[in-house]
C-alpha cells in the first residue's frame, strides 16, 4: 500500500464521516420542520374555516356543537403562567443571589445539587404531590374546589425554579470580578453591590432565565391537568378551576375525531406560536448579554 | 479502518432488519377498535378467545366510541366498539348489544343526601344550582365534576340526563372515570358521574328519582341511567368476527362481564 493511496483513502473516509454527521445533525432540525408542517397543516384549515376571530376570541368550547372558542384556554395559560412567575421569580432570583454572593462554599455545595435534582423530578410527581397535599390545603383554607389557578401556579412556580436559578447563577457568575471589587473598594456594602452593580450587569441573563422559565410553565401539561380542574371557562378568581392550552390538547386528544381533532391541532398552533416567540425572545436577550460583555 | 467498516455494516443491518417485520393481516386475525370503556372487557374476552382458538390473533385497540364507529364504517377494523347509541348515518351499521353499563351519579360519603331527582341533577350540571344548601346537603358550593368532550360516558350522561341542555363550562373536567372518582372521594362538596361498575366505598352512588343505583333496579327499569355496550360491524358479522361475538354472548363470555361489574344482556 503506497503512502498516496493510503492518504486518499483517509481523505475519503473523512468526507464520508463528515457527511454522516451532517445528516445526523440535520435530522434534529428536520424533526422540528416536520412538526411545524404537520401541526400547521392539521390545525390551520379549521382556523380559516371558522375564522381566526371565533377561535381566538370565542369564549365557548363545545366541540360537539362546533363551538371552538379558545379564549378561556388562552386566558387560563396566561393566568397560570403569570401566577407561576409571581411565585417562581422572587424565589429563584433570591436563591441565585444567595448562591453566588452570600453562601459559603459548603452551603452552596448542598443547595446547588438539590436544585438540580428538582429539575429531574418527573412532572407527574409534582402533580401528584399537588393533588394530595396542595389541593386539599387550598380547599380547607380558602374554600372552593381546591383544583384551581392558585394550585397550578404554585406547582408551576416550584417547577420553574431550577431553570431560573441555574441560568441566573450563570449570569451572575459571568459578571467580571473587577465590577464586584470596584464596588466594594468604593465602600459599598455587599447588598448594595448586588443591587446596584451585579443585578444590572447580569440583567439580560436574568431576563433570559425568566423567559425560559415562562416557556417551561406554558408548556407544562401533566402536573397542570392534575391540579388545575380543567374547566373550559375564564376563571373568575384564583380559586376557580382553569384549563390551559396544553391541558386542552392532552385532555381531549384521546376521543377527539374530525373537526374536534383539528381544533385541538389549532390549539397546538397557537401554543407553538407563543412558545416560539418566547424562545426567540430568550435567545435575543441572551445573545445581547454576550454582546455587551465583549 | 476495520472498525469503521464494521460499524457501517452494523448500521446497515439495523436499518434493514427493523421495519417491516409485522405479519400482514390474514383470515386468522381480528381487530376490535373503539370505546375505552369497553376495551378492558374486550381484552379479557380476546385473551380467553385466543386460548380456545390457537393461531387466531385478536387485536383490541382503544380510541373512543366515535373513532371505533368510524373505523368500522371505513373497514379499518372487523368489529367497532361503542359505549353510546348510534345516531344519524351511523345507524347503517349492524349493532349487537353485548352488555349494559349503569351510570352512577356519585357524591362524597359524608354527603347527607341519599338521592336526587333527575331534574335536580340536570340543574346542578347545567350550573343553575350552585350550592348544596337548598338541597339539604352540606353548606358549601357544589363542586361539579364532569368528563371531557368526546368521552362516551359524558355522551351517555348528556343524552340521558341533560338532553339539549349544556353541561356548564365552569365544571371541573377530568379525563377518566378513575380521576372523577378520586376527586369526588376527596371533596365533601363534589358531585360527578362514573360507570356503576367502578363505584367503590370511597364514594356514594345517589338514588335517582327514588330508585337506588343497583343491578336489580336497572333490570326492573326503575333506575334509568343505563347505556348499552355495542359491537358494530358492516352488515351481518362473518367468519372470525361472528365466532368472537358468539363467544362474547355465550354463558362464559357473559360471566366474565358480570364478574367485572357490568350487566349481562342474557
Amino acid at each position: 500500500m503506497t503512502a498516496k493511496t493510503r492518504g486518499n483513502r483517509l481523505e475519503r473516509n473523512d468526507r464520508l464521516i463528515r457527511l454522516a454527521l451532517l445528516v445526523v445533525a440535520f435530522s434534529a432540525v428536520s424533526v422540528l420542520a416536520v412538526i411545524t408542517v404537520f401541526i400547521v397543516g392539521q390545525g390551520a384549515p379549521i382556523m380559516f374555516r371558522y375564522g381566526f376571530k371565533s377561535f381566538l376570541a370565542g369564549t365557548e368550547w363545545y366541540p360537539a356543537e362546533k363551538l371552538f372558542g379558545l379564549w378561556p384556554m388562552i386566558v387560563g395559560s396566561v393566568f397560570v403562567t403569570l401566577g407561576a412567575m409571581v411565585i417562581g421569580v422572587p424565589l429563584g432570583l433570591s436563591c441565585a443571589i444567595v448562591l453566588t454572593e452570600f453562601a459559603s462554599k459548603r452551603v452552596r455545595g448542598v443547595i446547588k445539587p438539590v436544585v438540580e435534582l428538582l429539575a429531574g423530578i418527573p412532572s407527574v410527581v409534582y402533580g401528584f404531590i399537588g393533588v394530595v397535599i396542595l389541593v386539599p390545603l387550598i380547599r380547607e383554607t380558602f374554600g372552593g374546589p381546591g383544583l384551581s389557578v392558585l394550585a397550578a401556579a404554585v406547582i408551576l412556580g416550584i417547577m420553574i425554579l431550577p431553570t431560573i436559578i441555574s441560568i441566573s447563577v450563570d449570569a451572575l457568575q459571568a459578571v467580571p470580578p473587577s465590577y464586584r471589587e470596584g464596588s466594594i473598594a468604593l465602600g459599598a456594602t455587599k447588598w448594595q453591590t448586588v443591587k446596584m452593580v451585579l443585578l444590572p450587569a447580569a440583567r439580560s441573563g436574568i431576563v433570559a432565565s425568566i423567559i425560559l422559565g415562562m416557556g417551561r410553565a406554558i408548556g407544562e401539561t401533566m402536573a397542570v391537568i392534575m391540579v388545575a380542574g380543567n374547566a373550559a371557562a375564564v376563571p373568575g378568581s384564583l380559586l376557580a378551576p382553569v384549563r390551559t392550552l396544553t391541558s386542552n390538547i392532552a385532555l381531549e386528544m384521546g376521543y377527539a375525531a374530525g373537526e374536534h381533532r383539528q381544533a385541538l391541532f389549532a390549539t397546538g398552533v397557537i401554543l407553538f406560536v407563543i412558545i416560539m416567540a418566547l424562545n426567540s425572545a430568550a435567545n435575543v436577550t441572551a445573545s445581547r448579554m454576550k454582546g455587551t460583555r465583549r | 479502518m476495520l472498525r469503521f467498516r464494521l460499524s457501517c455494516l452494523i448500521l446497515a443491518l439495523g436499518v434493514a432488519l427493523f421495519p417491516g417485520c409485522r405479519p400482514r393481516a390474514t383470515g386468522n386475525s381480528l381487530t376490535l377498535a373503539g370505546s375505552t370503556s369497553i376495551q378492558p372487557f374486550a381484552d379479557k374476552w380476546a385473551e380467553v378467545f385466543m386460548e380456545k382458538h390457537p393461531g387466531v390473533a385478536v387485536n383490541v385497540q382503544g380510541g373512543g366510541s366515535s373513532a371505533g364507529i368510524q373505523a368500522c364504517e371505513s373497514g379499518a377494523c372487523g368489529i367497532g366498539m361503542s359505549s353510546r347509541e348510534l345516531k344519524g348515518d351511523e345507524k347503517a351499521l349492524h349493532e349487537i348489544v353485548i352488555a349494559r353499563d349503569g351510570l352512577a351519579v356519585i357524591v362524597h360519603p359524608s354527603n347527607t343526601r341519599r338521592g336526587l331527582k333527575t331534574g335536580e341533577v340536570k340543574q346542578i350540571f347545567a350550573g343553575d344550582l350552585r350550592r348544596w344548601a337548598p338541597l339539604g346537603g352540606p353548606d358549601r358550593p357544589i363542586t361539579v365534576v364532569t368528563r371531557e368532550e368526546g368521552s362516551g360516558t359524558r355522551g351517555a350522561f348528556q343524552e340521558m340526563v341533560m338532553g339539549k341542555t349544556r353541561i356548564f363550562s365552569g365544571a371541573i373536567t377530568e379525563d377518566s372515570n378513575g380521576t372523577v372518582r378520586e376527586i369526588v372521594a376527596r371533596d365533601p362538596a363534589a358531585i360527578g358521574f362514573i360507570s356503576l361498575g367502578l363505584v367503590n366505598d370511597q364514594v356514594r352512588a345517589l338514588a335517582l328519582d327514588g330508585a337506588a343505583a343497583t343491578d336489580a333496579n336497572i333490570l326492573n327499569k326503575s333506575y334509568r341511567l343505563v347505556r348499552p355496550f355495542l359491537f358494530l360491524s358492516r352488515g351481518e358479522p362473518t367468519g372470525r368476527a361472528k365466532e368472537f361475538i358468539a363467544f362474547v354472548l355465550s354463558d362464559e363470555g357473559q360471566a366474565l362481564v358480570a364478574k367485572e361489574g357490568l350487566l349481562p344482556v342474557r
